[in-house]
């Protein structure tokens, strides 16, 4: 199987860590994987922004890419959302189809389709709180919703409790949006950095060290509402967790 | 003159600055979401009854025309006087004519969203009739000329010092009283009068029965019983998508709305109206107001399945942050976002926009309308329809274009990275004002996850190809 590597433009400029430890982990897991150059972006906000049109040439960039690969993964899951529902700016040929029904957010690709069962390099012996963004856990569902009642299961959480030393810490308010929400983070500015502020002291006060995700865009945002409002409280992608980062 | 957009965001930071209200909004409401999810546990045929009551409802739009003549025939036989309004404006004007006949001059009503919509207080107070709510936060929010805020708890966004203030200036009671039993039986003195010497009483209809020509009115307070019962003349402001076919079909509302709105199994009082008392007489205004015309509209047609129990208000973190009142709208929250650009476009084409589409609104709805996508498709619709801030528009049109051109996409990426770690905060911040003003702005790296690549992977890979 041969793998196309998407890293999202946020995780590209401002935490390449969290790609590179994506690109290493699937290579330990002894895949064959590729990073294409020339990507740029999935088209995701400005098809967000109701400005569907505007995202054509991304997205078929992003088909021009990544449509010779049998699995398309990325450590991102609102951007996996966004191809596999809402990809539809342009014409859906049959390349088109192939890339949406081939693309995965890396947990998701990890649990599903890799059937990862252990990470014997990996330890985190601290305690952390996960984050699962809206689109991994509503859209994507990698992970069991409150609204819904139903029996709890999480992928996320199945992948990182095969890491040596590690505890979770359970916030009080487990899936609130923590309210990046694209560019609603600009537009609605005071509301979104209270809902991050609420969000990142859920978590503090339910002992966590660190908030672990899989969506960068989200920590990003978490981050800079932790810093700003004294909340000390760390970071870190899930991929450089499993890849066995030790901080 | 051209209308101006709803600015939720100013009115939500507003609203967030006042710590005191936006904690206690966001508790108060968050608490209604957990009762809700007990209830949910409780009952195992959770998901089945709101598929079935989502069933229910479409067949019923599906088939509104046929349904609504059905009732219409079976009111009549019953002795209730239907009505058939198609805009607030001919609502009005039906109500104050039943009025005049009667010579009512004094109406107490209940909790109506449909009036609000019809702005009917407005139009009845100048032609000397006074209208009184007698639900208790509606009353505070009436006495306080404002909207109400939500559509089961109206004055949720205020605090009993709030209400106390308000109490003071119109019932000369104390106002430093801190009591909720103490303002609420201010309240029940003051209104008792005003609903025992009524001329006429108005209530809503939470749901409207075909089969038997009747409705049904919930309520926890009672007040909509006495609104009905006590003057002799009855008048029931209804949409036109409250229909549902058959009695049978109330089980699974009825089990489905108090659970979802507040989280208790049942409202106190759940009253099937049938028609009039002896020597009284009931009229039912069925309004179309601009239902029809969204039943029309491909995209968004399954919002008239609401059964206004406000779940996606108490779930939504953005509604819980900002408050009701900073949607500007009569409906506020996510079934506001999705329905009140249907009243006007531009007004309210900000709302779709004040969400971030987490989706837990959709996960709440009992009758399972697709609150989220519906948001994603209005903001599609606004952007077609140029109801977009202008530099909205042109950044993304310009960000859609760079995303294109992989070189020019990568200049400016890397002129990111040097411009964060280079330009003076201050500068930095003015720019990314927005970003920045409550929240650090991320941190500068050394180098792109790109850059990293080219060095690490594909040097190595040609070097390996070279060797
Ligand atoms: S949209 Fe659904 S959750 Fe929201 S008020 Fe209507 S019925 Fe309730």
């Amino acid at each position: 199987m041969k793998i196309g590597l998407f890293i999202p433009c946020y995780i590209d400029a401002f935490y390449p860590n969290a790609g590179v430890a994506t690109l290493e982990l699937l290579e330990k897991l002894g895949q064959d994987v590729e990073y294409p150059m020339e990507q740029t972006c999935c088209g995701q906000p400005m098809a967000n922004s109701g400005c569907n049109r505007d995202a054509a040439s991304a997205e078929a960039l992003f088909v021009k890419l990544f449509a010779k690969y049998d699995a398309i993964v990325m450590p991102s899951g609102s951007c996996t959302h966004h191809v596999r529902d809402n990809f539809d700016a342009i014409p859906q040929t049959d390349e088109v189809r192939h890339v949406r029904e081939n693309t995965f957010e890396l947990v998701e690709f990890l649990h599903d389709v890799l059937k990862v069962d252990n990470f014997p390099w990996a330890e985190f012996p601290h305690k952390v709180g996960l984050h699962n963004s809206c689109g991994t856990l509503r859209a994507l569902r990698t992970a069991s919703m409150s609204e819904l009642g139903e029996p709890f299961f999480s992928k996320p959480m199945d992948l990182l409790s095969k890491v040596k030393g590690i505890s979770f810490a359970h916030p009080k308010r487990p899936d609130e949006c923590c309210g990046f929400g694209g560019t609603f983070s600009v537009t609605e500015e005071a509301v979104s950095a209270k809902m991050g502020v609420d969000k990142v002291t859920d978590h503090h006060n339910a002992g966590a060290e660190y908030i672990v995700s899989a969506d960068t865009s989200c920590m990003m945002h978490q981050q800079g509402c932790a810093e700003r409002a004294g909340v000390p409280i760390r970071f870190i992608h899930i991929a450089e967790i499993l890849n066995g980062a030790r901080e | 003159m051209k209308v101006k957009p709803v600015n939720h965001a100013k009115a939500a930071e507003e609203f967030i600055d006042d710590v005191a209200h936006e904690s206690f909004h966001d508790e108060r409401l968050w608490d209604l979401r957990q009762k809700r999810d007990e209830q949910m546990h409780i009952l195992p045929e959770w998901q089945e009854l709101r598929t079935r009551a989502s069933q229910i409802k479409e067949h019923t739009l599906a088939n509104l025309p046929e349904y609504l003549e059905q009732f219409e025939a079976n009111a009549k036989k019953n002795g209730i006087h239907v009505h058939w309004a198609a805009d607030g404006a001919e609502h009005n004007r039906i109500v104050g004519e039943i009025l005049e006949k009667h010579g009512a001059k004094s109406l107490i009503k209940s909790k109506s969203m449909v009036t609000e919509e019809c702005q009917m207080r407005e139009y009845l107070e100048p032609r000397g009739v006074t209208v009184t709510e007698t639900d208790l936060g509606e009353r505070i929010q009436q006495l306080d000329n404002q909207m109400p805020s939500h559509i089961v708890v109206p004055a949720v966004h205020k605090l009993i010092p709030d209400v106390a203030k308000i109490f003071a200036e119109h019932y000369h009671t104390d106002p430093n009283d801190n009591s909720a039993q103490s303002l609420a039986w201010q309240q029940r003195l003051a209104a008792r009068p005003v609903i025992l010497s009524a001329d006429a009483g108005m209530t809503g209809g939470n749901f409207v029965v075909a089969e038997t020509g009747s409705f049904v009115v919930c309520t926890n307070e009672g007040n909509a019983d006495l609104s009905a019962t006590v003057p002799g003349l009855h008048i029931a402001t209804i949409g036109i998508e409250r229909l549902v076919p058959r009695m049978a079909d109330m089980g699974v509302f009825i089990r489905l709305l108090s659970r979802s709105a507040l989280g208790s199994p049942i409202t106190q009082y759940t009253t099937h109206f049938r028609g009039p008392q002896k020597g009284s007489e009931m009229h039912v205004v069925l309004v179309d107001n601009g239902r029809s015309h969204r039943l029309g509209m491909q995209d968004f047609w399954t919002s008239l399945k609401c059964i206004r129990c406000g779940a996606c208000m108490n779930t939504c973190p953005v509604y819980r942050r900002s408050g009701g009142l900073s949607y500007g709208a009569v409906y506020s929250g996510p079934i506001g976002a999705i329905i009140d650009p249907t009243f006007n476009e531009r007004k309210y084409s900000t709302l779709p926009f004040a969400s971030t589409m987490n989706g837990s609104c959709t996960n709440v709805c009992p009758v399972k309308i697709n609150i989220h996508e519906q948001l994603y498709k209005w903001r599609r619709v606004l952007a077609e329809h140029h109801e977009l801030p202008f530099v909205k528009r042109e950044i993304m049109h310009m960000a859609g274009k760079l995303m294109g051109q992989p070189k020019l996409y990568r200049a400016a990426i890397n002129g990111t990275e040097v411009a964060l770690s280079t330009m003076p905060r201050f500068v930095l911040y003015n720019w990314l004002n927005p970003w920045g003003k409550h929240r650090e702005l991320p941190h500068p790296v050394k180098t792109t996850f790109n850059s990293w690549y080219k060095k690490n992977r594909l040097n190595k890979q040609k070097e390996g190809e070279k060797a």
